[in-house]
């Protein structure tokens, strides 16, 4: 038994609902529909609901209604958040209604995606929710039936006491339930009697989407809603001067075109905000394609603020920086200068990757209804809390004031947690004095993101006569970042160890792009890992075990300050070494990887054949460490989407710049990995811990690309330092 | 503008909007059958896949005064109540992460098993190629098609 505390200090994490009546958490019509239940199960829906707390509400027939309270991007944590809370509040999940929570600061803390820590922040919260309402239904029962709370035992959805034979669905109880005070003290569930967390359970928006109902943000239609564009300057480091709009104006279904100042002067902006422009060009009008036709016809002059760069330049610009001294080091352990001096080899290499665009399949939008007083918002975004902030501030209006709710977003990748177009959608709205659903294009998408940087990065390796790594040296640059986790492997690892990390200012605005800094850095460790090994005459899975086992027996500095537990990163890589039967024949080509990130640990074998000059991935074989996993199912999903994701990127997709403007515009020009480009089959194992559960949004993508790298080494005798690896293939006609 | 008579889904409906207009936003903005999406307008990505007479077409690329009187199916009118064996294979092997694309996805895989029921690896390739998924769930659309395949033939 696990006895937890539901307050510290004077916060609860369990908050009772403020609203009146179930029916207000809802959100909107189309977002808060029957969830796909049959006309039947329609028919059985309950009569009333009664609030437990701000998580859930029963129904007087025992139907549990949950609130995810994260943004769904595609990490299906709409299912996994509900499934921690239903596994604590002991319920059939056959049972449960699942609704997105609009953003409500009082009752759910960290409504944000990003960095893989819904499911890990989310953890404690989200089990106490359940927990703490099966307590107050048991004591509402143990009242009922005039007998100790104690007595009381509960199972998939009832009430039982076993001396007196009484028993009663939660239903029966939800109402004297919502009554009752939050507990101070809850009991939590033994791992070992979890009968949701651990299982495979399908997407809750599964039935949704396949049949294609409204669910996105561009699915938005309001009453009296109008629809807006916007341009933007054509290329970084200009902005708008003026325009002339008159032919656009009389187009048909046109309402107005007008500059809007997203950013003016004064404005308390939030990190969220990103690459958010100061002014742009609105245009409003009936429908998307007369916005779209009347945007051709707007002549905007712009005018030059700034350097615009091109892709050479930073090119230049970051290989100058890789050469430079560096004041202090990020980290700095022994003397690797002397260390190399002393080697028997020493090796180094240059990698290097450009600019990618985040290209969510739904493209930038948002819905805005802002009056004199109020400003009513939904739409995609993955920092909400953040958006609010910015709006009050823009707005000068109370966050009270400020209603925002948030869609399933077509994916998301870190590029909607710059959530600029929510701002802009409300300044248009403000402007209109109308209801509007603002609507990027794909090329204004594509081109004016917030994008993974441009990054290079040189490492250096020393080995003595036995092939020990005695020496290792770091250095990366990028755009507008350092790139650089200096306390990660193999810090710690190696006697003589130095990191050294630089940050190339640009006007090419960038953020975080899926796993950030990592999606780069790990292809390029673990391919440069590979080659030392090599050089070391050493298995590469062998190589690395003895540098974790360094790392755990006799950690190099203080073990404290590494950024990763060895015999947890080991571990994995023993599995994947295990379950891919690694070392057993060679008949093809292959190349592992191990990465820790975002709190998880991923080791990946891949295996490919040459099919003339193209190489086929036949099959990888992954092994995570993320702790318990909530639903094997979906966490699976995510772990492939991660491999085919990575593998992806690195072969194929690339965002060039010629004088400040994208090269790439839209999907005929940037590549993205297409159906018969991927694995034939990708196998998941889970390391099996009991560990607090960490997220996987993220963790699977980093180490593909060298994986893949290192497989194709073994076919080609060629080494991969350039990202995208294949850059002469154009995109496939669709 | 002009008022143009559509079969859609087996209902006919009307819409007044300028001919230029392609069916995505017909559909879309007129019509509200938001199933189709838009990912791309220039056919590159699939998501706006849709049936003209059975054919898997990319509704981006077609203006609404070229339709006439052919018949147009989105996902929406692609089974009932969703139980197209291409929908019931995707439910089952849990594809959409995002889910943004997997209208387009489903639409071109059924008008593809429809013409060819029991195709090869590569023909499936072939078919689903033009169709991007940028979470990446291709190995299990993959499974989905082939499940479908067999439940269409069972």
């Amino acid at each position: 038994m696990t006895l937890v505390k539901t307050k510290i200090g004077r916060r609860s994490f369990i908050q009772t609902s403020t609203l009146a009546g179930g029916g207000l958490l809802l959100g909107f019509s189309w977002l808060a529909s029957c969830k796909n239940k049959t006309a039947a199960e329609v028919m059985n829906m309950p009569k009333e609901w009664f609030n437990i707390n701000g998580f859930l509400k029963i129904g007087e027939n025992g139907l549990v209604t949950i609130m995810s309270p994260n943004p769904e991007i595609g990490q299906n944590i709409k299912t996994a958040m509900p499934m921690i809370v239903a596994e604590e509040l002991d319920i059939d999940w056959n049972n449960v209604l699942v609704e997105q929570a609009p953003l409500n600061t009082t009752i759910f803390t960290r409504q944000l995606a990003g960095g893989s820590q819904s499911i890990r922040q989310g953890w404690e919260g989200l089990r106490l929710a359940g927990a703490t309402g099966r307590h107050m239904l048991k004591e509402a029962a143990a009242m009922a039936w005039d007998v100790p709370v104690t007595e009381i035992t509960t199972t998939a959805g009832m009430l039982h006491h076993e001396s007196s034979g009484k028993s009663a669905g939660y239903g029966e109880m939800a109402s004297a339930a919502s009554k009752l005070e939050i507990p101070e003290e809850v009991v939590l569930k033994e791992n070992n009697k979890f009968s949701i967390i651990g299982t495979d359970r399908k997407n809750v928006d599964g039935p949704k989407i396949v049949t294609g109902k409204p669910l996105f943000g561009l699915d938005l239609y309001e009453d009296g809603m109008l629809t807006a564009m916007i341009i933007h300057p054509p290329a970084f480091g200009m902005k708008y001067k003026s325009m002339d709009a008159e032919a656009a104006k009389a187009m048909p279904g046109i309402k107005d075109i007008f500059p809007i100042d997203v950013y003016p002067e004064g404005v308390e902006k939030q990190w969220s905000d990103g690459g958010g422009i100061a002014q742009l060009v609105a245009v409003v009008g009936e429908s998307t394609w007369q916005c779209m036709q009347a945007k051709k016809s707007v002549n905007v002059e712009w005018e030059k603020t700034s350097t615009l760069e091109d892709s050479a330049y930073h090119d230049e610009a970051l290989t100058k920086m890789l050469a430079m001294k560096v004041e202090a080091p990020a980290r700095k352990d022994g003397d690797v200068a002397a260390a190399f001096k002393k080697a028997a080899k020493v090796i180094e290499r240059t990698y290097s990757a450009p600019f990618l665009a985040h290209n969510t399949m739904e493209p930038m939008n948002f819905y805005a209804h802002v009056t004199q007083d109020k400003a009513e918002l939904i739409g995609p975004i993955q920092t909400p809390e953040f958006l609010e902030k910015t709006l009050a501030s823009r707005l000068n209006i109370t966050l009270d004031k400020i209603d925002i709710k948030m869609t399933r977003m077509g994916g998301g990748f870190g590029r909607r947690l710059y959530g600029h177009y929510g701002v802009e959608a409300a300044v248009i709205s403000k402007k209109m004095q109308a209801p509007i659903k603002l609507v990027y294009s794909r090329e204004d998408d594509m081109t004016q993101g917030t994008y993974r940087p441009s990054y290079k990065v040189l490492y250096k390796a020393g080995l003595d006569k036995a092939g020990n790594l005695i020496a290792w040296y770091v250095k990366g640059v990028g755009t507008n970042d350092d790139l650089i986790f200096e306390n990660r492997f193999p810090a710690g690892a190696v006697d003589n160890y130095l990191a050294e990390k630089q940050s190339l200012q640009s006007n090419v605005t960038t953020g975080a792009w899926r796993a950030p800094q990592s999606n780069f850095i790990a292809g390029a460790e673990q391919s440069f890992m590979d080659e030392v090994a090599e050089l070391a005459g050493k298995d590469p899975i062998d190589f690395r075990l003895e540098l974790f086992e360094r790392a755990i027996t006799n950690p190099v500095g203080n073990p404290e300050k590494n950024d990763y537990d060895p015999a947890r990163y080991a571990g994995v890589l023993k599995l994947v070494k295990e379950k891919s039967d690694w070392g057993a024949g060679n008949k093809s080509h292959r190349g592992v990887s191990a990465y820790f990130c975002h709190n998880s640990y991923v080791a990946q074998v891949l295996e490919l054949h040459m099919d003339g000059n193209e190489a086929k991935v036949d099959k990888v074989w992954c092994a995570v460490d993320c702790g318990i996993v909530i639903n094997p199912l979906s966490a699976k999903n995510q772990i492939e989407g991660g491999i085919v994701d990575g593998i992806g990127h690195a072969t194929y997709s690339a965002l060039t710049f010629a004088e400040g403007k994208p090269d790439q515009t839209n999907f005929d020009s940037y590549r993205l990995i297409r159906y018969g480009e991927v694995p034939k089959e990708i196998e998941t194992f889970f390391v099996d811990n009991g560990i607090d559960p960490t997220g996987l949004g993220e963790p699977s993508l980093p180490p593909i690309a060298a994986a893949l790298a290192n497989a194709l080494y073994k076919a080609t005798g060629k080494r991969y330092y350039q990202q995208p690896y294949i850059s002469d293939r154009p995109p496939l006609v669709g | 503008m002009a008022k143009f008579n559509l079969n859609i889904n087996g209902e006919q409906r009307e819409a007044d909007v300028d001919p230029s207009t392609p069916i995505l936003w017909v559909l879309r903005d007129h019509l509200k059958l938001v199933g189709t999406k838009y990912g791309c307008g220039i056919a590159q990505c699939g998501a706006c896949t849709i049936h003209v007479d059975g054919t898997a077409v990319r509704a981006c690329q077609l203006t609404v005064s070229s339709v006439g009187d052919q018949k147009i199916t989105t996902i929406e009118g692609l089974s009932e109540t969703g139980d197209h064996p291409v929908q019931q294979a995707w439910l089952e092997m849990d594809v959409p992460q995002c889910g943004y694309c997997q209208a387009g996805q489903i639409m071109t895989a059924a008008a593809f098993l429809e013409k060819n029921p029991n195709p090869s690896d590569t023909e499936v390739e072939m078919a689903m190629n033009g169709n991007i998924c940028r979470c990446g769930t291709y190995t299990r659309i993959k499974k989905a098609v082939k499940l479908a395949v067999s439940s269409r033939n069972a």
